[in-house]
């Protein structure tokens, strides 16, 4: 593989082994129609390396147990175990305090979380919230409720036609006065753009504008340091990021966080409960009512720690690395459209594609005839779609197990379907 | 496995029989499948004798959708419309052969369940039960 050489040189240079990586996938070992499995949709889940799957099975077989309560030896051993994946996900984003870090079902409840304990006692009537048009539904939905609930108003920065935030719109919007929060995507989900968040957190705060970032792309690829990026708020999903389905976190500025209403009441969150009424405890428990998701939390802590391990960084430059490849490979194929930036210093590993007038779902079916996983579809970002112009794009997604092989692999494919399909 | 993108499908996607309007259908539906963005319009013009005398069906999406629904068309014309009402799921799958997975099979799907929608609608109050639509 020659011609590889200098498009991605950096298996040796930055001491990363996919190879030994892929060891750690028990499902990657999987053929479809008797060829190795080429996962390629991991902007809409990861798979799980035997580091986690190996933690959900010891807290069960172990020491399953409710935490804080009970006071005896498994249960103490759960909550300390459920403490301590707080930690790790603290210190893998750079938190001050573990206090910040609040376990939740996913990015799509944190952000949820956020709208309705901050949003309903901070957006008020004729407040704006400023969005993009490349966010997914779930940075969308929760805030146009909110918004037709207070009566305020949603603005949106635009993208350009390489799919960039247009900076002048953030500008513009945030000149009017309005603007009480800016909810933003690090990584969009469709075109790969990664976006300037410090930046925009920085120019947002002038204004007093808060910001909720949605990390769901961007914290499984990318060392994050959210003091660094300065946001206020962080969503992010475990199962993106090699972690168990069902848990996730929103992370939030301590400050803000304490004078914040709770999400959901109920057991375990409350301090005292008299018949009347009730007290709260401090944050992060004031959030998490009732029995939490302690397998998952346990799970995305041995996640983080698989994450450190290898490096973020690594993690970040073997994306680019395979992103870059896939562009240049993809790029090659004769009457295929790539959306979203061109450079792939620019981009997480999403590379969404049209190839002439075959829908994606025909594309998709046909990549999986010969073992290749992918997305096709809108990807729960229609508003985006309909500023592409597209009803649907083919979407390959890339992790830290991917391999050029498997881009050799996928572009062959492609190829086929443009055959079948006479282009 | 074998592939559901064969020569037929191909051929009735890229030049679709029956595609169109009808200036004096009775019968005219039309639905939309969330997933894939399928849309698909089936219209049927009816002799006296409830026979489908012409029929066309309009839209756009995948191959699977749209070359089920002009296989369809196919399968319809001269039929009664109590004939109309018996086609099965069955037959447009092995009209379309290959293998479908269940999410696909939606699209496969699409145009018979638009045009039992849009007979049930016709007959009103003669059929008491969409049990067969439920099935789609």
């Amino acid at each position: 593989m020659q011609r590889h050489a200098q498009v991605y040189p950096s298996k040796k240079t930055s001491g990363y082994d996919v190879g030994r990586a892929r060891a750690d996938f028990p499902i990657l070992k999987r053929e479809i129609n008797g060829r190795s499995l080429v996962y390629l949709d991991n902007a809409a889940t990861s798979q799980k390396p035997v580091q986690v799957i190996e933690a959900l099975d010891r807290f069960y077989n172990q020491y399953n147990a409710n935490v804080y309560r009970g006071v005896y030896r498994i249960s103490e051993e759960a909550t300390v175990a459920y403490e301590d994946a707080r930690r790790k996900i603290a210190h893998l984003i750079n938190a001050k305090d573990p206090s910040e870090i609040i376990f939740v079902r996913g990015t799509t409840e944190a952000i949820n979380l956020a709208a309705h304990s901050w949003g309903r006692s901070n957006i008020g009537l004729g407040d704006s919230i400023m969005l993009t048009e490349m966010e997914h539904h779930s940075n969308i939905v929760p805030w146009q409720q909110l918004a037709r609930e207070k009566g305020a108003n949603l603005k949106y920065v635009g993208i350009s036609e390489e799919g960039q935030l247009l900076r002048q719109d953030v500008h513009q919007h945030l000149e009017e006065g309005t603007v009480k929060l800016f909810a933003v995507t690090q990584v969009s989900n469709v075109l790969g753009t990664i976006n300037p968040i410090r930046e925009l957190a920085r120019e947002a705060h002038k204004y007093g504008c808060k910001v909720l970032v949605d990390g769901a792309q961007s914290v499984p690829h990318m060392p994050i340091d959210v003091q660094d990026l300065d946001c206020d708020f962080l969503a992010f999903s475990g199962h993106k990021m090699c972690g168990p389905t069902g848990i996730g976190v929103l992370y939030g500025k301590r400050e803000l966080l304490q004078t914040m209403e709770p999400y959901q009441s109920g057991g375990e969150m409350i301090k005292e409960v008299h018949l009347y009424e009730a007290t709260f405890k401090d944050p992060p428990f004031k959030f998490e009512a009732g029995t939490t998701d302690i397998a998952g939390a346990i799970g995305l802590g041995a996640a983080a720690d698989y994450l450190t391990k290898l490096g973020l960084r690594n993690v970040r430059d073997h994306d680019r690395g395979i992103t870059k490849y896939a562009l240049e490979a993809l790029g090659r194929v004769k009457d295929l459209k790539i959306y979203g930036p061109t450079d792939a210093e620019t981009r997480g590993g999403v590379v969404s594609f049209n190839l002439a007038d075959v829908h994606a779902h025909d594309m998709a079916s046909m990549l999986d005839e010969d073992g290749i996983a992918v997305r096709s579809g809108h990807h729960c970002a229609q508003p985006l779609m309909e500023r592409l112009g597209v009803a649907a794009t083919t979407r390959a997604s890339f992790y830290l197990y991917n391999t050029e092989e498997e881009i050799d692999r996928l572009v062959g494919s492609v190829e086929r379907a443009g055959r079948v399909f006479k282009i | 496995m074998s592939s559901v993108y064969s020569e037929i499908i191909l051929d009735y996607y890229r030049h679709p029989r029956n595609k169109g309007t009808l200036e004096h259908a009775q019968i005219s539906a039309k639905d939309s499948n969330p997933l894939c963005g399928d849309i698909i319009e089936m219209q049927l013009e009816l002799d006296k004798n409830n026979s489908v005398r012409d029929v066309r069906f309009n839209g756009q999406g995948c191959a699977i959708s749209q070359a089920s629904a002009s296989m369809l068309t196919e399968l319809v014309k001269g039929k009664t419309i109590d004939d109309v009402r018996k086609i099965s799921k069955e037959e447009i799958l092995s009209l379309i052969g290959g293998q479908l997975s269940a999410v696909r099979l939606k699209c496969a799907l699409l145009s018979l369940k638009v045009l039992k929608t849009g007979v049930y609608n016709y007959l009103g109050s003669a059929i008491s039960s969409k049990e067969e639509l439920s099935d789609l």
